[in-house]
Protein backbone atom coordinates (compact mmCIF):
# COMPACT_ATOMS: atom_id res chain seq x y z
CA UNK A 1 0.00 0.00 0.00
CA UNK A 2 1.13 3.49 -0.74
CA UNK A 3 -0.26 6.26 1.43
CA UNK A 4 0.00 10.00 1.21
CA UNK A 5 2.69 11.30 3.49
CA UNK A 6 2.66 14.84 4.70
CA UNK A 7 5.64 16.74 5.95
CA UNK A 8 9.25 16.91 4.92
CA UNK A 9 8.73 19.76 2.43
CA UNK A 10 11.65 21.75 3.75
CA UNK A 11 13.91 18.70 3.79
CA UNK A 12 12.95 17.94 0.18
CA UNK A 13 13.56 21.50 -0.92
CA UNK A 14 16.95 21.59 0.78
CA UNK A 15 17.83 18.19 -0.69
CA UNK A 16 17.09 19.49 -4.18
CA UNK A 17 19.13 22.64 -3.58
CA UNK A 18 22.05 20.51 -2.50
CA UNK A 19 21.52 18.28 -5.54
CA UNK A 20 21.86 21.36 -7.74
CA UNK A 21 25.09 22.33 -5.97
CA UNK A 22 26.51 18.82 -6.27
CA UNK A 23 25.53 18.74 -9.93
CA UNK A 24 27.59 21.85 -10.51
CA UNK A 25 30.59 20.29 -8.75
CA UNK A 26 33.66 22.33 -7.90
CA UNK A 27 32.85 25.91 -8.95
CA UNK A 28 36.50 26.55 -9.76
CA UNK A 29 36.10 24.09 -12.67
CA UNK A 30 34.39 25.53 -15.78
CA UNK A 31 30.72 24.64 -16.13
CA UNK A 32 29.79 22.08 -18.80
CA UNK A 33 27.51 23.52 -21.48
CA UNK A 34 24.65 21.67 -23.14
CA UNK A 35 26.34 22.26 -26.50
CA UNK A 36 29.55 20.63 -25.21
CA UNK A 37 27.59 17.54 -24.12
CA UNK A 38 25.76 17.44 -27.46
CA UNK A 39 28.99 17.67 -29.47
CA UNK A 40 31.43 15.72 -27.30
CA UNK A 41 29.30 13.13 -25.46
CA UNK A 42 27.54 12.14 -28.70
CA UNK A 43 27.13 8.46 -27.98
CA UNK A 44 25.53 9.14 -24.58
CA UNK A 45 23.23 11.64 -26.32
CA UNK A 46 22.39 8.98 -28.92
CA UNK A 47 21.50 6.45 -26.25
CA UNK A 48 19.25 8.92 -24.46
CA UNK A 49 17.49 9.75 -27.74
CA UNK A 50 17.01 6.06 -28.63
CA UNK A 51 15.74 4.88 -25.26
CA UNK A 52 13.97 8.16 -24.51
CA UNK A 53 12.30 7.53 -27.87
CA UNK A 54 12.67 11.13 -28.99
CA UNK A 55 15.15 12.37 -31.57
CA UNK A 56 16.32 15.75 -30.30
CA UNK A 57 20.03 16.03 -29.49
CA UNK A 58 19.70 19.33 -27.62
CA UNK A 59 17.06 17.96 -25.27
CA UNK A 60 19.01 14.74 -24.72
CA UNK A 61 22.15 16.76 -23.88
CA UNK A 62 20.16 18.93 -21.47
CA UNK A 63 18.72 15.81 -19.83
CA UNK A 64 22.24 14.36 -19.39
CA UNK A 65 23.39 17.58 -17.74
CA UNK A 66 20.34 17.72 -15.47
CA UNK A 67 20.69 14.06 -14.48
CA UNK A 68 24.41 14.44 -13.63
CA UNK A 69 25.20 11.85 -16.30
CA UNK A 70 22.77 9.22 -14.99
CA UNK A 71 21.53 8.06 -18.38
CA UNK A 72 18.45 6.23 -17.16
CA UNK A 73 17.42 9.37 -15.24
CA UNK A 74 18.06 11.36 -18.45
CA UNK A 75 15.93 8.92 -20.46
CA UNK A 76 13.21 9.32 -17.84
CA UNK A 77 13.30 13.12 -18.31
CA UNK A 78 13.01 12.73 -22.09
CA UNK A 79 10.13 10.25 -21.81
CA UNK A 80 8.31 12.68 -19.51
CA UNK A 81 8.91 15.60 -21.89
CA UNK A 82 7.78 13.48 -24.84
CA UNK A 83 4.35 13.01 -23.32
CA UNK A 84 3.81 16.79 -23.35
CA UNK A 85 4.28 17.06 -27.13
CA UNK A 86 1.21 17.10 -29.35
CA UNK A 87 1.54 14.30 -31.93
CA UNK A 88 1.57 16.05 -35.27
CA UNK A 89 1.70 12.90 -37.36
CA UNK A 90 3.96 10.12 -38.48
CA UNK A 91 6.68 9.86 -41.09
CA UNK A 92 6.81 7.60 -44.10
CA UNK A 93 9.05 4.63 -43.25
CA UNK A 94 12.65 5.81 -43.60
CA UNK A 95 14.53 4.47 -46.60
CA UNK A 96 17.69 2.97 -45.16
CA UNK A 97 18.74 1.87 -48.66
CA UNK A 98 19.22 5.58 -49.47
CA UNK A 99 21.35 6.17 -46.39
CA UNK A 100 24.44 8.31 -46.77
CA UNK A 101 26.70 5.94 -44.88
CA UNK A 102 29.36 7.09 -42.43
CA UNK A 103 30.09 3.45 -41.77
CA UNK A 104 29.10 0.27 -43.51
CA UNK A 105 30.59 -3.12 -42.85
CA UNK A 106 29.68 -6.71 -43.63
CA UNK A 107 30.99 -9.71 -41.74
CA UNK A 108 29.70 -12.05 -44.45
CA UNK A 109 31.04 -10.62 -47.73
CA UNK A 110 34.56 -9.29 -48.01
CA UNK A 111 33.96 -7.75 -51.41
CA UNK A 112 30.50 -6.35 -50.79
CA UNK A 113 29.49 -3.80 -53.44
CA UNK A 114 30.05 -0.41 -51.87
CA UNK A 115 32.95 -1.78 -49.87
CA UNK A 116 33.81 -2.09 -46.23
CA UNK A 117 33.73 1.43 -44.86
CA UNK A 118 34.92 1.58 -41.26
CA UNK A 119 33.77 5.09 -40.38
CA UNK A 120 34.52 6.63 -36.98
CA UNK A 121 34.84 3.37 -35.02
CA UNK A 122 36.34 2.12 -31.78
CA UNK A 123 37.00 -1.21 -33.52
CA UNK A 124 40.73 -1.99 -33.88
CA UNK A 125 41.67 0.58 -31.23
CA UNK A 126 43.86 -0.88 -28.50
CA UNK A 127 41.60 0.14 -25.64
CA UNK A 128 44.50 1.83 -23.92
CA UNK A 129 43.80 5.05 -22.06
CA UNK A 130 44.90 7.98 -24.14
CA UNK A 131 46.51 10.43 -21.76
CA UNK A 132 46.85 12.96 -24.55
CA UNK A 133 43.11 13.57 -24.16
CA UNK A 134 43.69 14.67 -20.57
CA UNK A 135 45.97 17.43 -21.78
CA UNK A 136 44.88 20.26 -24.03
CA UNK A 137 44.95 18.47 -27.34
CA UNK A 138 45.41 19.61 -30.86
CA UNK A 139 42.38 19.70 -33.10
CA UNK A 140 42.22 16.23 -34.67
CA UNK A 141 41.66 16.05 -38.39
CA UNK A 142 40.19 13.18 -40.40
CA UNK A 143 41.72 12.06 -43.68
CA UNK A 144 39.64 12.34 -46.83
CA UNK A 145 39.43 10.45 -50.10
CA UNK A 146 37.32 10.63 -53.20
CA UNK A 147 33.82 9.35 -52.45
CA UNK A 148 31.63 7.30 -54.78
CA UNK A 149 28.41 8.87 -55.97
CA UNK A 150 25.99 5.96 -55.77
CA UNK A 151 23.94 4.85 -52.78
CA UNK A 152 25.21 1.76 -50.98
CA UNK A 153 23.08 -1.34 -51.70
CA UNK A 154 21.87 -3.57 -48.87
CA UNK A 155 23.86 -6.81 -48.55
CA UNK A 156 20.74 -8.87 -47.97
CA UNK A 157 19.35 -7.68 -51.31
CA UNK A 158 22.36 -9.36 -52.94
CA UNK A 159 21.72 -12.68 -51.15
CA UNK A 160 18.08 -12.34 -51.98
CA UNK A 161 18.72 -12.60 -55.72
CA UNK A 162 19.27 -16.33 -55.40
CA UNK A 163 16.35 -16.83 -53.02
CA UNK A 164 18.87 -17.88 -50.36
CA UNK A 165 17.40 -15.60 -47.75
CA UNK A 166 13.89 -15.11 -46.54
CA UNK A 167 12.37 -11.98 -48.13
CA UNK A 168 11.13 -8.91 -46.29
CA UNK A 169 8.24 -7.66 -48.37
CA UNK A 170 6.05 -4.70 -47.70
CA UNK A 171 2.67 -6.20 -46.89
CA UNK A 172 -0.16 -5.34 -49.29
CA UNK A 173 -2.65 -2.80 -47.95
CA UNK A 174 -0.32 -1.90 -45.17
CA UNK A 175 -1.87 -1.54 -41.74
CA UNK A 176 -0.97 1.18 -39.31
CA UNK A 177 1.70 -0.38 -37.11
CA UNK A 178 0.82 -0.75 -33.43
CA UNK A 179 2.17 2.00 -31.19
CA UNK A 180 2.99 1.14 -27.61
CA UNK A 181 3.09 4.81 -26.66
CA UNK A 182 -0.65 4.87 -27.39
CA UNK A 183 -1.88 1.36 -26.58
CA UNK A 184 -0.65 -0.78 -23.71
CA UNK A 185 1.58 -3.69 -24.71
CA UNK A 186 -0.49 -6.83 -25.30
CA UNK A 187 0.50 -10.39 -26.09
CA UNK A 188 0.96 -12.03 -28.46
CA UNK A 189 2.80 -9.06 -30.01
CA UNK A 190 3.47 -8.88 -33.74
CA UNK A 191 6.91 -8.13 -35.17
CA UNK A 192 6.35 -4.35 -35.62
CA UNK A 193 5.38 -4.07 -31.95
CA UNK A 194 8.39 -6.14 -30.88
CA UNK A 195 10.71 -3.96 -32.95
CA UNK A 196 9.31 -0.76 -31.43
CA UNK A 197 9.71 -2.19 -27.97
CA UNK A 198 13.28 -3.36 -28.63
CA UNK A 199 14.49 -0.14 -30.27
CA UNK A 200 13.52 1.85 -27.16
CA UNK A 201 14.52 -0.96 -24.80
CA UNK A 202 17.44 -0.79 -22.39
CA UNK A 203 20.74 -1.34 -24.15
CA UNK A 204 22.14 -3.44 -21.32
CA UNK A 205 19.08 -5.66 -21.15
CA UNK A 206 18.86 -6.18 -24.92
CA UNK A 207 22.62 -6.84 -25.04
CA UNK A 208 22.36 -9.50 -22.32
CA UNK A 209 19.40 -11.17 -24.02
CA UNK A 210 21.32 -11.23 -27.32
CA UNK A 211 24.41 -12.58 -25.56
CA UNK A 212 22.32 -15.36 -23.98
CA UNK A 213 21.36 -16.58 -27.47
CA UNK A 214 25.02 -16.65 -28.47
CA UNK A 215 25.87 -18.70 -25.41
CA UNK A 216 23.26 -21.29 -26.31
CA UNK A 217 19.94 -20.26 -24.79
CA UNK A 218 17.99 -20.29 -28.06
CA UNK A 219 21.01 -20.18 -30.33
CA UNK A 220 20.34 -18.81 -33.81
CA UNK A 221 23.80 -18.60 -35.41
CA UNK A 222 23.84 -14.95 -36.35
CA UNK A 223 26.27 -13.34 -38.78
CA UNK A 224 26.31 -9.59 -39.12
CA UNK A 225 25.29 -9.46 -42.76
CA UNK A 226 25.50 -5.73 -42.61
CA UNK A 227 25.92 -2.90 -40.15
CA UNK A 228 25.45 0.64 -41.39
CA UNK A 229 25.43 4.03 -39.74
CA UNK A 230 24.52 7.23 -41.52
CA UNK A 231 22.01 9.90 -42.31
CA UNK A 232 18.55 9.38 -43.74
CA UNK A 233 15.87 11.89 -44.64
CA UNK A 234 12.58 11.81 -42.74
CA UNK A 235 9.65 12.32 -45.06
CA UNK A 236 6.11 13.13 -43.99
CA UNK A 237 2.81 13.70 -45.77
CA UNK A 238 1.66 17.24 -45.16
CA UNK A 239 -2.16 17.25 -45.18
CA UNK A 240 -2.59 20.96 -45.99
CA UNK A 241 -0.23 20.65 -48.96
CA UNK A 242 -1.42 17.30 -50.26
CA UNK A 243 2.12 16.04 -50.83
CA UNK A 244 5.07 14.74 -48.85
CA UNK A 245 8.22 16.68 -47.97
CA UNK A 246 11.38 15.93 -46.04
CA UNK A 247 10.94 17.43 -42.58
CA UNK A 248 14.45 16.67 -41.43
CA UNK A 249 17.34 14.30 -41.37
CA UNK A 250 18.39 11.82 -38.70
CA UNK A 251 21.35 9.58 -38.01
CA UNK A 252 20.43 5.94 -37.55
CA UNK A 253 22.19 2.60 -37.10
CA UNK A 254 20.89 -0.44 -38.92
CA UNK A 255 21.97 -4.03 -38.44
CA UNK A 256 20.82 -6.98 -40.49
CA UNK A 257 21.82 -10.38 -39.31
CA UNK A 258 21.91 -13.41 -41.55
CA UNK A 259 21.02 -16.52 -39.59
CA UNK A 260 21.48 -20.17 -40.34
CA UNK A 261 18.18 -21.94 -40.73
CA UNK A 262 17.74 -25.58 -41.60
CA UNK A 263 14.11 -25.12 -42.54
CA UNK A 264 10.99 -26.12 -40.68
CA UNK A 265 7.57 -27.59 -41.41
CA UNK A 266 6.54 -24.35 -43.08
CA UNK A 267 9.78 -22.84 -44.43
CA UNK A 268 12.45 -24.23 -46.83
CA UNK A 269 16.12 -24.25 -45.77
CA UNK A 270 17.36 -20.71 -46.28
CA UNK A 271 18.96 -17.92 -44.38
CA UNK A 272 16.66 -15.91 -42.14
CA UNK A 273 17.03 -12.42 -40.80
CA UNK A 274 17.11 -10.44 -37.64
CA UNK A 275 16.74 -6.69 -37.76
CA UNK A 276 18.01 -3.88 -35.61
CA UNK A 277 17.39 -0.16 -36.19
CA UNK A 278 18.08 2.59 -33.70
CA UNK A 279 18.27 6.36 -33.54
CA UNK A 280 21.84 7.67 -33.55
CA UNK A 281 25.11 5.76 -33.77
CA UNK A 282 24.44 2.83 -31.43
CA UNK A 283 25.84 -0.26 -33.01
CA UNK A 284 26.03 -2.48 -29.93
CA UNK A 285 22.32 -1.86 -29.44
CA UNK A 286 21.44 -2.38 -33.12
CA UNK A 287 23.29 -5.73 -33.27
CA UNK A 288 21.73 -6.85 -29.98
CA UNK A 289 18.30 -5.85 -31.22
CA UNK A 290 18.77 -7.87 -34.41
CA UNK A 291 19.75 -11.00 -32.47
CA UNK A 292 16.80 -10.69 -30.11
CA UNK A 293 14.41 -9.91 -32.97
CA UNK A 294 15.54 -13.13 -34.64
CA UNK A 295 15.19 -15.14 -31.45
CA UNK A 296 11.64 -13.84 -30.98
CA UNK A 297 10.63 -15.00 -34.46
CA UNK A 298 10.63 -18.60 -33.25
CA UNK A 299 6.87 -19.15 -33.66
CA UNK A 300 6.60 -17.36 -36.99
CA UNK A 301 9.39 -19.50 -38.50
CA UNK A 302 8.02 -22.70 -36.99
CA UNK A 303 11.21 -23.36 -35.04
CA UNK A 304 11.49 -25.34 -31.84
CA UNK A 305 10.82 -23.14 -28.88
CA UNK A 306 13.35 -24.44 -26.38
CA UNK A 307 11.97 -22.15 -23.70
CA UNK A 308 15.00 -19.88 -23.73
CA UNK A 309 14.46 -16.44 -22.15
CA UNK A 310 15.24 -14.65 -25.45
CA UNK A 311 12.51 -16.65 -27.21
CA UNK A 312 9.87 -15.59 -24.69
CA UNK A 313 8.38 -12.36 -26.01
CA UNK A 314 6.40 -11.72 -22.86
CA UNK A 315 9.56 -11.99 -20.78
CA UNK A 316 11.67 -9.86 -23.13
CA UNK A 317 9.18 -7.13 -23.95
CA UNK A 318 7.83 -6.81 -20.42
CA UNK A 319 11.30 -6.30 -18.98
CA UNK A 320 13.26 -4.40 -21.62
CA UNK A 321 11.93 -0.94 -20.79
CA UNK A 322 14.30 0.62 -18.28
CA UNK A 323 11.87 3.37 -17.29
CA UNK A 324 9.16 0.90 -16.36
CA UNK A 325 11.75 -1.24 -14.62
CA UNK A 326 13.37 1.56 -12.69
CA UNK A 327 9.99 3.07 -11.81
CA UNK A 328 8.84 -0.12 -10.17
CA UNK A 329 12.20 -0.91 -8.66
CA UNK A 330 12.92 2.52 -7.23
CA UNK A 331 9.45 3.05 -5.84
CA UNK A 332 10.24 0.58 -3.08
CA UNK A 333 12.61 3.11 -1.51
CA UNK A 334 9.73 5.58 -1.06
CA UNK A 335 7.77 5.57 2.21
CA UNK A 336 5.97 2.27 2.83
CA UNK A 337 5.53 2.98 6.52
CA UNK A 338 1.94 1.82 6.72
CA UNK A 339 2.30 -1.48 4.91
CA UNK A 340 5.49 -2.20 6.75
CA UNK A 341 3.66 -1.46 9.99
CA UNK A 342 1.07 -4.06 8.98
CA UNK A 343 3.82 -6.59 8.20
CA UNK A 344 5.38 -5.85 11.57
CA UNK A 345 2.09 -6.45 13.36
CA UNK A 346 1.63 -9.70 11.47
CA UNK A 347 5.11 -11.03 12.25
CA UNK A 348 4.70 -10.09 15.93
CA UNK A 349 1.35 -11.88 16.08
CA UNK A 350 2.74 -15.01 14.38
CA UNK A 351 5.72 -15.00 16.71
CA UNK A 352 3.51 -14.70 19.80
CA UNK A 353 1.36 -17.58 18.58
CA UNK A 354 4.41 -19.71 17.83
CA UNK A 355 5.95 -18.95 21.24
CA UNK A 356 2.71 -19.77 23.03
CA UNK A 357 2.34 -23.03 21.13
CA UNK A 358 5.94 -23.96 21.97
CA UNK A 359 5.43 -23.12 25.63
CA UNK A 360 2.24 -25.20 25.70
CA UNK A 361 4.08 -28.16 24.09
CA UNK A 362 6.90 -27.94 26.59
CA UNK A 363 4.49 -27.73 29.52
CA UNK A 364 2.74 -30.85 28.26
CA UNK A 365 5.97 -32.87 27.98
CA UNK B 1 1.46 27.52 -61.47
CA UNK B 2 4.29 26.06 -59.45
CA UNK B 3 4.92 22.39 -60.01
CA UNK B 4 4.46 20.20 -56.93
CA UNK B 5 7.87 18.57 -57.17
CA UNK B 6 9.57 21.97 -57.40
CA UNK B 7 7.93 23.09 -54.17
CA UNK B 8 8.55 19.69 -52.58
CA UNK B 9 12.20 20.10 -53.39
CA UNK B 10 12.60 23.57 -51.90
CA UNK B 11 10.54 22.76 -48.79
CA UNK B 12 12.66 19.65 -48.19
CA UNK B 13 15.86 21.63 -48.66
CA UNK B 14 14.67 24.38 -46.30
CA UNK B 15 13.59 21.87 -43.62
CA UNK B 16 17.00 20.17 -43.65
CA UNK B 17 19.03 23.39 -43.65
CA UNK B 18 20.96 24.40 -40.54
CA UNK B 19 19.13 27.21 -38.75
CA UNK B 20 22.19 29.47 -38.55
CA UNK B 21 22.85 29.29 -42.28
CA UNK B 22 19.23 29.98 -43.19
CA UNK B 23 18.85 32.88 -40.78
CA UNK B 24 21.98 34.56 -42.17
CA UNK B 25 20.59 34.25 -45.71
CA UNK B 26 17.13 35.49 -44.71
CA UNK B 27 18.59 38.44 -42.77
CA UNK B 28 20.57 39.38 -45.88
CA UNK B 29 17.29 39.75 -47.80
CA UNK B 30 16.64 42.96 -45.87
CA UNK B 31 13.50 43.84 -43.95
CA UNK B 32 11.11 40.88 -43.73
CA UNK B 33 7.82 41.47 -45.56
CA UNK B 34 4.85 41.92 -43.27
CA UNK B 35 2.77 38.81 -42.74
CA UNK B 36 0.11 37.42 -40.46
CA UNK B 37 0.04 34.02 -38.79
CA UNK B 38 -2.51 31.52 -39.98
CA UNK B 39 -0.90 29.09 -37.55
CA UNK B 40 1.65 30.47 -35.12
CA UNK B 41 4.76 28.30 -34.64
CA UNK B 42 3.85 25.16 -32.74
CA UNK B 43 6.21 22.48 -31.38
CA UNK B 44 5.17 18.85 -31.57
CA UNK B 45 6.30 15.32 -32.19
CA UNK B 46 6.28 13.19 -35.31
CA UNK B 47 6.48 9.41 -35.00
CA UNK B 48 9.33 8.19 -37.19
CA UNK B 49 8.75 4.83 -38.82
CA UNK B 50 11.12 2.21 -40.12
CA UNK B 51 10.61 -1.10 -41.88
CA UNK B 52 11.49 -4.59 -40.61
CA UNK B 53 14.52 -5.72 -42.59
CA UNK B 54 14.62 -2.30 -44.27
CA UNK B 55 11.93 -3.33 -46.75
CA UNK B 56 9.25 -5.22 -44.78
CA UNK B 57 6.42 -4.26 -42.45
CA UNK B 58 6.46 -0.74 -41.03
CA UNK B 59 7.08 -0.18 -37.32
CA UNK B 60 7.30 2.84 -35.04
CA UNK B 61 10.90 3.74 -34.12
CA UNK B 62 10.34 6.76 -31.91
CA UNK B 63 9.42 10.40 -32.27
CA UNK B 64 11.34 13.46 -33.36
CA UNK B 65 10.61 17.04 -32.40
CA UNK B 66 9.33 19.33 -35.10
CA UNK B 67 8.03 22.88 -35.36
CA UNK B 68 5.34 23.86 -37.82
CA UNK B 69 3.74 27.15 -38.77
CA UNK B 70 1.77 28.80 -41.55
CA UNK B 71 1.83 32.46 -42.50
CA UNK B 72 0.23 34.73 -45.07
CA UNK B 73 2.05 37.61 -46.74
CA UNK B 74 0.08 40.86 -46.24
CA UNK B 75 0.78 42.31 -49.66
CA UNK B 76 0.11 39.33 -51.94
CA UNK B 77 -1.94 37.04 -49.68
CA UNK B 78 0.44 34.18 -50.54
CA UNK B 79 0.58 31.41 -47.92
CA UNK B 80 3.83 29.78 -46.76
CA UNK B 81 4.18 26.61 -44.67
CA UNK B 82 6.95 25.18 -42.56
CA UNK B 83 7.42 21.71 -41.09
CA UNK B 84 10.94 21.57 -39.73
CA UNK B 85 12.93 19.32 -37.42
CA UNK B 86 13.69 20.69 -33.96
CA UNK B 87 12.14 23.27 -31.68
CA UNK B 88 13.30 26.56 -33.13
CA UNK B 89 10.33 28.83 -33.84
CA UNK B 90 12.40 31.51 -35.60
CA UNK B 91 13.80 28.86 -37.91
CA UNK B 92 10.27 27.65 -38.74
CA UNK B 93 9.21 31.24 -39.42
CA UNK B 94 12.15 31.73 -41.79
CA UNK B 95 11.27 28.54 -43.65
CA UNK B 96 7.60 29.56 -44.03
CA UNK B 97 8.61 33.05 -45.13
CA UNK B 98 10.95 31.71 -47.82
CA UNK B 99 8.29 29.19 -48.91
CA UNK B 100 5.82 32.06 -49.35
CA UNK B 101 8.28 34.39 -51.12
CA UNK B 102 9.20 31.63 -53.58
CA UNK B 103 5.58 31.74 -54.77
CA UNK B 104 5.68 35.50 -55.48
CA UNK B 105 7.32 37.53 -58.25
CA UNK B 106 10.44 37.69 -56.06
CA UNK B 107 10.93 33.94 -56.66
CA UNK B 108 13.95 34.21 -58.96
CA UNK B 109 15.74 36.54 -56.57
CA UNK B 110 14.94 34.36 -53.52
CA UNK B 111 16.01 31.24 -55.35
CA UNK B 112 19.37 32.80 -56.19
CA UNK B 113 20.00 34.37 -52.81
CA UNK B 114 18.61 31.65 -50.51
CA UNK B 115 18.03 28.27 -52.19
CA UNK B 116 21.21 28.16 -54.26
CA UNK B 117 23.54 28.91 -51.32
CA UNK B 118 21.57 26.49 -49.08
CA UNK B 119 21.91 23.72 -51.64
CA UNK B 120 25.62 24.47 -52.01
CA UNK B 121 26.04 24.37 -48.23
CA UNK B 122 24.27 21.02 -48.03
CA UNK B 123 26.39 19.57 -50.84
CA UNK B 124 29.57 20.74 -49.10
CA UNK B 125 28.55 19.22 -45.78
CA UNK B 126 27.58 15.92 -47.42
CA UNK B 127 30.69 15.73 -49.53
CA UNK B 128 32.93 16.45 -46.56
CA UNK B 129 31.39 13.56 -44.62
CA UNK B 130 31.41 11.24 -47.61
CA UNK B 131 35.08 12.01 -48.24
CA UNK B 132 35.98 11.14 -44.65
CA UNK B 133 34.00 7.89 -44.93
CA UNK B 134 35.73 7.07 -48.22
CA UNK B 135 39.13 7.43 -46.53
CA UNK B 136 38.15 4.62 -44.12
CA UNK B 137 37.25 2.18 -46.88
CA UNK B 138 39.23 -1.04 -46.55
CA UNK B 139 41.46 -2.04 -49.46
CA UNK B 140 42.00 -5.76 -49.24
CA UNK B 141 45.01 -7.37 -50.74
CA UNK B 142 45.64 -11.08 -50.94
CA UNK B 143 48.92 -12.44 -49.67
CA UNK B 144 50.61 -15.02 -51.93
CA UNK B 145 50.70 -18.23 -49.94
CA UNK B 146 53.49 -19.81 -51.92
CA UNK B 147 51.68 -23.08 -52.48
CA UNK B 148 51.84 -23.09 -56.25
Amino acid sequence: MYVAVKGGERAIENAHDWLAEERRGDPSVAELSVAQIREQMTLAVNRVMAEGSLYDADLAALAIKQSRGDLIEAIFLIRAYRTTLPRIGHSSPIETGDMRCDRRISATFKDAPGGQVLGPTFDYTHRLLDFKLAADGELPQAATAEAPDAATPHITAILNRDGLIQTEDTPDGEDTPPDLTREPLEFPANRPLRLQSLTRGDEGFVLSMAYSTQRGYGRNHAFVGELRVGQVAVEMDIPELGFAIDIGEITVTECETVNQFAGSKTEPPQFTRGYGLTFGHLERKAISMALVDRALRVEELGEDNVGAPAQDEEFVLSHCDNIQATGFLEHIKLPHYVDFQAELELVRKLRTEAMEAKAAREAAE
Amino acid sequence: MIKIDTRQEWMSLLAKSPKGVLSTLVDALGAAPSFSWLRAPEIGGVMVRGRAGGTGAAFNMGEMTITRCTLKLEESGVVGHAYVQGRDKDHARNVALVDALLQTERAADIRASVLTPLAADMTTRRNTRAAKAAATKVDFFTLARGED
